[in-house]
C-alpha cells in the first residue's frame, strides 16, 4: 500500500535499530515519553521496542483525548440525552469510556438514550437536517487535529440557521498538556521518571505546525521531535531525540516533513480562532484543573453551544479510588505498577482512563505486551 | 398446489406489496406468503410435505448427527457479494461443515418487520434457494413471524443445520496440539468492509465484496485426502485473532502466527488503517482456519488453492505449548505482540 508500507519496512528498521545502538550510550537511560496515544499503539502493535537497546525506554503519556476526558463531562453527555432527549452524536471510540455510577453512552443507549455512532462532524449536521424536530448535539472532543472539523460544522449550522443542532466541546490543547507534565515534576520524589526528551504528535502539529512546542523547550529543556505515527517514524524520532540528548541540544525538530511545517496549517488556525478562544480552566481525567488548556465556543456562536442551551449538572464523578492513572499519564509508573491493572481493571471492564481507549497505555499493554510479564504481572524482559 | 387451491387464493403482490402484521397471523394471509414464496423457491420433497416438521431419512450405520443453528441480523441486508439471505445459508452450512461433516437440511425462521417490500423479501429468498442448491442442502422446514414497524430491522432470519460425519473423524476446537500448523485459505477482512462500506454515514467507493460462501465443497476434498486434520474453524465475527484465541483456550495451547504471512488484500489493508481498524478483527464469512500436523499442511494447501475458494491459501503460523494460551505474532516489522480477544465492537479511532 503506497505511503504506508514504506513505513513499515522491517529492513530499514533493523537499519535504524542498528544506528541507535551504535548512538546510545551504555551507562545511561534514555526516556522518552510519547505524548500521543498513537505512537503508544504503534510501539505495541508492531513491537518497536523488540529492536530498540533494553537502555532506551518509552514512557508513556497523556495524549489520548478519549482518555483524557474526565468524568463529569461524560455524565454531562449522558445527561443530555437522557434528561434533555437530544440525539447524542459521537465518535465511535468514546461509547464505551465510562462514567460514574458505571454508566457509559453504550450503556444509556441500551437504555433507551438515543446516542448515534458518527464519523465525521458532517453526519451529525446531516442527522439534524434530518430530524428538524429534534435536538442533535455533537459530543466534540479530541486534540487540534480534530478541532478544524468542529469549527467548520459551527460556522456551517450558523450560516443554514441550523437552529436544532449545537456543539457539546470538549477540545483540548497539547502544548499545555506537555507544559503540565513537565511543571508537575518532583526531583525528590521515589517514583519520579525524569524524561529525557518527547515523541511529538504528528496530526496535531500537522495543524498547529512545530512552533507551538518551541517555549516549552526553551523552559524546561527537553528536547521535542514531531514524529508521525508509523513505526519507522518512530523510531527515526527516537533516533533524532538520543542524538539531541547526546549532544545535549535542546530543539523543536520535525521528522514529519513529508506533513508537518513550523508554521502548520494557517487556514485552519485562523478557522479556529474564529470559532473558539481559550477556557480558563478545564479538567483531564488523570492530570486534574488545567489552565488555558481547552477551547469554548465563542460568544456569536453562542446558540450552538450546548452548553448554553442546555442546563448541565455540575457532576461530581470521580476516577475510581486506587487507580494509578494519574501518575502514569505524568509517566511516573508504568501500568504494571498499578493495582488494579488486569485485576479488575482491564479492556473489558476499564475503570481508570489509560484503560479505556485502545490507544490508552493500559490499555496497550495489557492488549499487545502481557506475553512479557510474569505471573507476578511484573514485566520481563522482550 | 392444486387448481382448486389456486383458484381461491390471493395472489401475493411481490411487485409492491408490503409485509403486514396478518402474514404473522397464523392464518390465509401467512399460508399465502408461504406457499407462494417460500415453498416456491425452497421447493423439494419435505418441504412439500407441509407439515409443521420435516421427516427425514434414516442415517449410515457410520454416520453421526452434525448439528449447528445460527441467527442473522446484518445491516444493510444487501451487500457488495451477498445478502441476508445467502449469509444465512452460507453461516449454518458453514458451523455443520467445521466438523468435518456433509451438511444436508437446513430450518429457516423468518422474522419479519411490517412494512417490508415483498419485493426485497422475495430477493433475499431467491438468493436463499441458490446458496443452498449451490451447498448441496436443503431448507426442509421454517417459520414466520411478524413483529410491529420499529420492533425488527427488516428481516432477521435464523437457520439450523443438519449434516452427517463419519464416526472415524475428530475434528474439535479442542484438538490443536503443540507442533501443528495453522492455515487458512484465503484473505482476512473481505466481508467486514464489504459491509462496513456500506453502512449509513460511511460510503467508500470500494470494489471489495463479501467473502460469503459455503465451505462445505472445499473442506470435503481436505477431509478426505487428510482425515487427520484437528482443527476446522470459521473465523466469522470477531475475525480471525478471536476465532484463534478460541481454539487456543479451548485447546489449551499457544499460537504464534507470522503476519507477513496472513493474507490482506490491499484495498481491505486501505480501508482498515483508513478507519483504524486492524483486519485480524474483521468478520469474514468464507473463510476456514486448518490446524494440522505440520507435515500434512502442504498437501492440504494444495488442495485449497486447487479450489476457487482457496486460491490464497497460506500457512499463517504454528502451535505450541504454552500456559497462558496466548496468540502471539511476530509483526512484519520484527517485533513482537499479543494478539488479543476482540474486545466488545471493534470501533474506529478518533484519531
Amino acid at each position: 500500500m503506497k505511503y504506508v508500507n514504506e513505513f513499515r519496512q522491517k529492513e530499514l528498521a533493523h537499519k535504524i535499530a542498528e544506528n541507535i545502538k551504535a548512538e546510545v550510550q551504555p551507562d545511561r537511560d534514555y526516556h522518552i515519553m510519547e505524548f500521543c496515544g498513537g505512537h503508544t499503539h504503534a510501539i505495541f502493535r508492531y513491537g518497536v521496542q523488540d529492536l530498540m537497546p533494553k537502555n532506551v525506554h518509552y514512557v508513556h503519556g497523556p495524549g489520548c483525548p478519549v482518555c483524557v476526558l474526565p468524568i463529569p463531562r461524560i455524565d454531562n453527555a449522558i445527561e443530555l440525552c437522557e434528561r434533555h432527549n437530544v440525539i447524542l452524536c459521537t465518535y465511535g471510540d468514546m461509547m464505551r469510556v465510562p462514567a460514574s455510577q458505571k454508566k457509559s453512552l453504550i450503556k444509556a443507549k441500551a437504555a433507551g438514550a438515543d446516542v448515534r455512532m458518527v464519523y465525521s462532524t458532517q453526519n451529525a449536521l446531516e442527522l439534524a437536517r434530518q430530524n428538524p424536530e429534534r435536538d442533535v448535539v455533537f459530543f466534540a472532543i479530541g486534540f487540534e487535529t480534530t478541532t478544524p472539523p468542529t469549527a467548520i460544522a459551527l460556522q456551517q449550522a450558523r450560516k443554514e440557521r441550523l437552529m436544532n443542532f449545537s456543539v457539546f466541546c470538549n477540545h483540548v490543547l497539547t502544548p499545555s498538556a506537555i507544559g503540565h507534565i513537565l511543571d508537575s515534576e518532583d526531583p525528590q520524589a521515589d517514583a519520579q521518571v525524569a524524561l529525557d526528551g518527547f515523541l511529538g504528535p504528528s496530526h496535531v502539529s500537522s495543524v498547529i505546525g512545530t512552533k507551538p512546542y518551541e517555549p516549552a523547550v526553551e523552559k524546561y529543556k527537553k528536547p521535542v521531535v514531531i514524529a508521525g505515527f508509523e513505526p519507522l517514524d518512530v523510531m527515526q524520532a527516537s533516533l533524532m531525540l538520543i542524538r539531541q540528548i547526546n549532544e545535549g541540544r535542546c530543539e523543536v525538530e520535525n521528522e514529519y516533513h513529508r506533513v508537518v511545517t513550523r508554521d502548520g496549517n494557517l487556514k485552519a488556525q485562523q478557522l479556529v480562532a474564529e470559532v473558539f478562544e481559550l477556557r480558563d480552566t478545564f479538567e483531564w481525567r488523570g492530570l486534574g484543573w488545567m489552565e488555558k488548556s481547552a477551547l469554548q465556543i465563542r460568544a456569536p456562536f453562542a446558540q450552538w453551544d450546548a452548553e448554553k442551551r442546555f442546563e448541565l449538572s455540575k457532576s461530581t464523578g470521580r476516577d475510581v479510588k486506587g487507580c494509578a492513572c494519574p501518575d502514569i499519564l505524568r509517566g511516573m509508573k508504568k501500568p504494571t505498577d498499578c493495582k488494579l491493572f488486569g485485576t479488575i481493571c482491564t479492556p473489558e471492564d476499564p475503570q481508570g482512563a489509560c484503560m479505556v481507549s485502545s490507544e490508552g497505555s493500559c490499555a496497550a499493554y495489557w492488549s499487545y505486551g502481557r506475553f512479557r510479564m510474569d505471573n507476578k504481572g511484573s514485566e520481563n524482559a522482550a | 398446489m392444486n387448481e382448486v387451491t389456486k383458484r381461491f387464493q390471493a395472489k401475493l403482490n411481490i411487485k409492491s406489496g408490503r409485509i403486514d402484521m396478518t402474514h404473522g397471523s397464523g392464518g390465509r394471509a401467512m399460508n399465502d406468503l408461504i406457499e407462494q414464496l417460500f415453498q416456491k423457491h425452497f421447493e423439494n420433497d419435505y418441504l412439500n410435505q407441509k407439515n409443521d416438521q420435516a421427516i427425514l431419512p434414516a442415517l449410515g450405520a457410520n454416520e453421526r448427527i452434525v448439528m449447528a443453528t445460527d441467527s442473522h441480523v446484518v445491516s444493510p441486508l444487501f451487500f457488495p457479494g451477498g445478502d441476508i439471505g445467502a449469509l444465512s445459508v452460507h453461516g449454518t452450512v458453514n458451523d455443520v461443515a467445521m466438523s468435518g461433516a456433509k451438511p444436508l437440511y437446513l430450518s429457516a425462521g423468518f422474522i419479519l418487520e411490517e412494512g417490508f417490500a415483498l419485493a426485497d423479501l422475495e430477493k433475499i429468498v431467491i438468493s436463499m434457494a441458490k446458496a443452498a442448491r449451490e451447498a448441496g442442502v436443503a431448507i426442509v422446514t421454517g417459520d414466520t413471524k411478524v413483529v410491529e414497524k420499529g420492533k425488527g430491522d427488516g428481516v432477521f432470519i435464523s437457520t439450523t443445520g443438519i449434516g452427517v460425519v463419519s464416526i472415524d473423524l475428530d475434528i474439535s476446537g479442542a484438538n490443536a496440539k503443540p507442533g501443528d500448523a495453522v492455515l487458512i485459505n484465503g484473505t482476512i477482512g473481505d466481508h467486514g468492509v464489504a459491509i462496513m462500506s456500506h453502512r449509513e454515514n460511511l460510503a467508500f467507493e470500494t470494489e471489495i465484496i463479501s467473502d460469503s460462501a459455503s465451505l462445505n465443497g472445499v473442506i470435503a476434498d481436505m477431509v478426505k485426502a487428510v482425515p487427520e486434520i484437528n482443527v476446522l474453524r470459521d473465523p466469522t465475527r470477531g475475525g480471525l485473532a478471536s476465532t484463534l484465541n478460541e481454539i487456543a483456550q479451548q485447546s489449551g495451547v499457544g499460537i504464534k502466527l507470522m503476519e507477513d504471512d496472513i493474507p490482506v488484500r490491499s484495498d481491505v489493508h486501505a480501508a482498515c488503517e483508513f478507519l483504524g481498524l486492524d483486519p485480524l478483527y474483521v468478520a469474514n464469512e468464507g473463510k476456514v482456519i486448518v490446524i494440522c500436523p505440520q507435515d500434512k499442511a502442504e498437501t492440504l494447501l494444495e488442495i485449497m488453492r486447487n479450489h476457487p475458494l482457496g486460491q490464497h491459501a497460506a500457512q499463517i503460523g504454528t502451535v505450541h505449548e504454552d500456559p497462558n494460551h496466548f496468540v502471539t505474532m511476530e509483526t512484519a516489522f520484527g517485533g513482537a505482540r499479543v494478539v488479543d480477544w476482540l474486545n466488545g465492537e471493534q470501533l474506529p479511532r478518533i484519531c
